[in-house]
């Protein structure tokens, strides 16, 4: 294992087994932007594409419309999540927040959106508990709630989603920063703890959660599922537009379509350069307000700490609605507007879709299981030969594309060269295909962990005379029991929720729960889309449950193990 | 000779063999005897839980009396079928190709025909076919574009206005007239947002309404006439824009949508490519039983709906088995029944047993199917250079938010 000869070449073989679906799927997507594809009947080079794709209606707005709810979703999602950590860090409640956010890291991109919308929008939940006897309203307002042109509701729609995940990568770098040592010393030159924690262990953790945000980022810009149920529609955001393109009964709009990828991934790659900039800005910045001795009155103390407080509920808030909403609907008879509650409850919806659960949750269970079990191997391995001291992710921060790239640019590319290998459909590529983006966040997940574990167990076992595997099997893979079982839980419940990649990849013949939901949910039938919305949910949820309880079961002869 | 060489003329050698491998459409016998313990990929919109219930039907039929074992692939857009088929091809995969049958529409058989990425023909060696009404109903042409056996018909579609009576009693008779009454009640319409296939048919129902050149739209578009012919629709369309629901700065974003709205009771208007759309929707329990339909007077446009074969398809003879079932009185008689599907039978009722014949006679189409009579004969639809050309008007004048 570590340091011993041969495992050298580990790094680079699982980076290259990792990078190559990405780079063959570019490579597909670079040359029909160019004009060629023989397929559909466009050879040689051209820039036509592009002067196809300069020339649509509301290209400028749709770019715009990208670039802002990415980056206005992102940074509201960063701050609130610093201002939640920064306020309640340490405390009792955050302690009950860490374990609450599992479930609603759980909760799909789609389902999220569907539960929002069906929440907010006119003729959705609050409206009609609130109608007619505070409103006046016996039919549903005509206001644009859901795809208002500014695209809040979909950078609401991306926030409820984006602050779980950043909150739970946050928890898993705070015990590497010492962040209580750090804040006695803030403390002890006078900052209120708040602040304290803004400038003394923000710091030290922003750069362990930097390529989580970057993934946000690139992930909020490209949005599709959540684009399509709360963005704007006229027009929509880039990715929307790419979509209809490959969507048209006219062959040369997929020449459009890639040119319209290269173009979302060069927004990206710039939004990224603008992060990074802003950054140095606001590091830069923040030494000035040091250096000026700056401490701050009492006052915006207590008041940060409250809205801390206030924008958990509401972000918890809304997606409980939201799920609520969903079950209701999942169960609701008639439910005409404005009547507060459905006038009849029933089984029906669930009955009649039963059936098509059974074997999408096998298929979906599979893949996510084999899928996680093969990340979890070569993340493990990855890490265990990396050279002493140096974080495996640092020297493949490649690792991540997957997560940077719009899934959009390369997924199409990716699906000819998987056919051109003879790997076009079934299982087979449908899990190649999602190992290309639950891999990153298995080792997203399992990096800081593994750097915390702390060396001097191994030294012990060393001095027992325990050779390499022993150490690994018998001292380290039990410490890493839990943070292994998160890991695979994150993995799991993003190959759950994955919708392109499975489709495309499989040939359509490896239906899931997310499959079916989405082909269902573009019929607009509320009652059917809440079924499989809370289906999907409860499959993302249950890896959560089982890394949860998995320690106190296993180790319930070893009391120390049991708690993390 | 290297093994890569081998295998490389091993490959030329078996090449065409692979290619041009599929059933003989003639040898029907055959066929029922290849297509046993096939497993056909209908890829098929999902989007329509009375649809898909009906593709289950199929399957379970199909494999107790052909044993043809039929999985839907439920897809959110056709197109993505059509993406799949071209990146086989682009993969060098000319056979064994992931999909078997598309229920495809009229833009994508046109694309998909021109590109050579279908089998057949093969439609009119069916054993149905000689029960398939092929003078009177609009199925040897899609969209103009003939069909040439490319492709089998399933169903008939023909264009009719959804309206919730508790808010809009009466039908309204035309184009102009839809306008007038949005005057009247401002917010209360709205269609599918173009390109969506029913959005762009709500489009080409207006310039059929509307124009006074309905020649023209059956040749390809002429850039000499297209600003003369389309003008009227342009007109009527600045002016209806703003009386739509949400004032035409959002729009539904498919068909089905449209009923939740109607539901809501957001909208009282919508438009519709099935005339037992709302029957099936009121018994489904996804509109109020107060829905009812209308034609225009001048008379709606209307086409078939189809299946295709992919040139590549791996099953092939089952795929025809299952288009073949599709045609069958007995598939046909469920897929009109207003409680399961409401969709129009492609059949000629005079090529019946009189058992089937008695069978569709009893049926009662429910209570907001148009009958027959009502219904009258469906206009034709215009070439699909006009859908593509109108639909990128609009999204230049409606949806670039200018």
């Amino acid at each position: 294992m570590r340091g011993r000869s041969g495992t050298g070449l580990l790094p680079p073989v699982i980076l290259g087994l990792m990078l190559l679906p990405v780079a063959a799927g570019l490579a597909g997507t670079v040359m029909p932007a160019m004009g060629h594809l023989p397929a559909a009947g466009f050879s040689g080079f051209s820039l036509m594409p592009f002067a196809m794709l300069a020339e649509t209606p509301g290209l400028g707005r749709a770019v715009g419309l990208s670039i802002w709810t990415g980056i206005a979703a992102t940074a509201l999602s960063l701050a609130i999540t610093i201002l939640i950590a920064a306020g309640w860090a340490g405390t009792r409640a955050f302690g009950r927040l860490e374990r609450g956010l599992a479930p609603l890291l759980a909760v799909p991109h789609a389902a999220a959106a569907f539960g929002l919308a069906f929440l907010i929008a006119p003729s959705g939940w609050i409206a009609r508990l609130v109608s007619p006897w505070l409103t006046g309203w016996t039919r549903p307002p005509d206001l644009l709630v859901l795809a208002d042109p500014a695209g809040l509701a979909l950078i609401a729609g991306l926030v409820i989603k984006e602050v779980p995940f950043l909150m739970l990568m946050l928890v898993a770098a705070l015990p590497q920063a010492n962040p209580a040592q750090r804040i006695r010393l803030a403390r002890s030159l006078g900052y209120g703890p708040v602040r304290g924690w803004l400038r003394g262990v923000l710091p030290a953790i922003y750069p362990q959660i930097r390529l989580p945000i970057y993934a946000v980022l690139a992930y909020s810009m490209t949005a599709i599922d959540t684009a399509l149920i709360l963005g704007p529609t006229t027009p929509p955001t880039l990715s929307i537009l790419i979509l209809r393109w490959t969507a048209q009964p006219a062959l040369d709009y997929r020449l459009v379509a890639a040119a319209g990828a290269m173009l979302q991934l060069g927004l990206v790659v710039g939004a990224l350069a603008l992060w990074r900039l802003a950054e140095i800005g606001y590091a830069r910045l923040m030494v000035m307000r040091v250096c000026a001795g700056a401490r701050g009155g009492h006052g915006a103390e207590t008041a940060l700490r409250a809205l801390g407080g206030a924008v958990t509920a509401l972000v918890s808030g809304i997606l409980g609605g939201g799920l609520v909403t969903l079950a209701l609907w999942s169960i609701a008879g008639p439910w005409g507007f404005p009547m507060p509650l459905p006038e009849a409850l029933t089984g029906v919806t669930w009955a009649r879709h039963a059936a098509h659960f059974g074997e999408a949750s096998l298929n979906t269970a599979f893949v996510a299981l084999t899928t996680t079990a093969i990340a979890l191997v070569l993340a493990l391995t990855l890490i265990e030969t990396a050279p002493a001291g140096q974080r495996a992710d640092r020297a493949g921060w490649l690792i991540y594309l997957p997560l940077i790239v719009p899934q959009i640019s390369f997924l199409p590319g990716l699906q000819t060269a998987l056919i051109g290998m003879g790997l076009g459909q079934g299982f087979t590529p449908v899990v190649m295909a999602h190992l290309v983006f639950v891999f990153p966040y298995v080792l997203l997940s399992l990096a800081d962990p593994h750097a915390a574990l702390d060396p001097r167990y191994d030294q012990m076992a060393r001095s027992l005379r325990q050779g390499a595997w022993a150490r690994l099997w018998r001292v380290r893979l039990p410490l890493l029991l839990r943070p292994m079982l998160t890991a695979a839980a994150v993995g799991m419940s993003v190959s759950v929720a994955l919708y392109l990649p499975t489709l495309l990849a499989g040939g359509g013949r490896i239906a899931t729960l997310t499959t079916e939901a989405l082909a269902l949910a573009a019929g607009g039938d509320r009652r059917a889309i809440s079924v499989f919305a809370l289906v999907q949910g409860a499959a993302a949820l249950v890896p959560f449950v089982v890394a949860a309880l998995g320690p106190a079961i296993i180790w319930r002869n070893r009391r120390d193990l049991r708690h993390g | 000779m290297s093994l890569k060489q081998t295998l490389a003329l091993a490959a030329l050698t078996l090449w065409p063999a692979l290619a041009s491998a599929g059933p003989t459409p003639t040898n029907w016998p055959g066929i029922l005897a290849e297509a046993r313990g096939q497993t056909v990929y209908w890829n098929a919109w999902g989007g329509s839980t009375t649809t898909n219930a009906f593709i289950d039907w199929v399957g379970t039929r199909v494999a107790t009396e052909y044993g043809v074992k039929l999985e839907h692939v439920k897809l959110a857009d056709t197109a993505d079928a059509v993406t799949r088929v071209l990146a086989e091809r682009q993969a060098g995969l000319d056979g064994g190709g992931a999909i078997d049958l598309i229920w495809i529409n009229g833009a994508n058989f046109a694309a998909m025909k021109d590109a050579g990425l279908l089998f057949g023909p093969f439609a009119e060696n069916l054993p149905n076919w000689a029960l398939v009404d092929s003078n009177g109903k609009t199925v040897t042409t899609d969209f103009t574009v003939p069909v040439e056996g490319f492709e089998s018909p399933w169903a008939m579609a023909q264009v009719v206005f959804m309206h919730d009576t508790a808010d809009l009693p009466e039908r309204l008779g035309s184009m102009s007239a839809i306008l007038d009454w949005a005057r009247a009640h401002p917010g209360r319409f709205t269609y599918p947002q173009p390109p969506d296939f029913l959005g762009t048919t709500f489009l080409k129902q207006a310039l059929v309404d509307l124009t006074s050149d309905a020649a023209a739209l059956q040749q390809p578009v002429d850039d000499a006439t297209y600003a003369v012919v389309t003008a009227p629709l342009w007109t009527y369309l600045d002016a209806l824009t703003p009386l739509l629901w949400r004032q035409g700065r959002a729009y539904p974003a498919t068909g089905p949508a449209q009923l939740q709205l109607i539901a809501d009771d957001e909208i009282d208007l919508a438009i519709s490519f099935s005339p037992g759309e709302a029957t099936a929707a009121i018994a489904d329990g996804q509109l109020p039983d107060t829905v009812r339909t209308f034609v225009l007077d001048g008379g709606t446009i209307g086409n078939a709906s189809f299946v295709a074969i992919p040139y590549n398809a791996s099953a092939k003879a089952g795929a025809m088995v299952v288009a073949n079932f599709l045609l069958s009185p007995e598939a046909q008689l469920r897929a009109q029944d207003p409680a399961i599907l409401g969709y129009g039978t492609v059949l000629d009722m005079a090529r019946l047993t009189e058992a089937d014949r008695a069978a569709f006679d009893a049926l009662d189409l429910g209570l907001a199917t148009l009958g027959p009579a009502e219904l009258g004969p469906a206009r034709p639809e215009p070439h699909p250079s006009w859908m593509t050309r109108i639909a990128a008007d609009w999204a230049q004048r409606y949806g670039a938010g200018l």
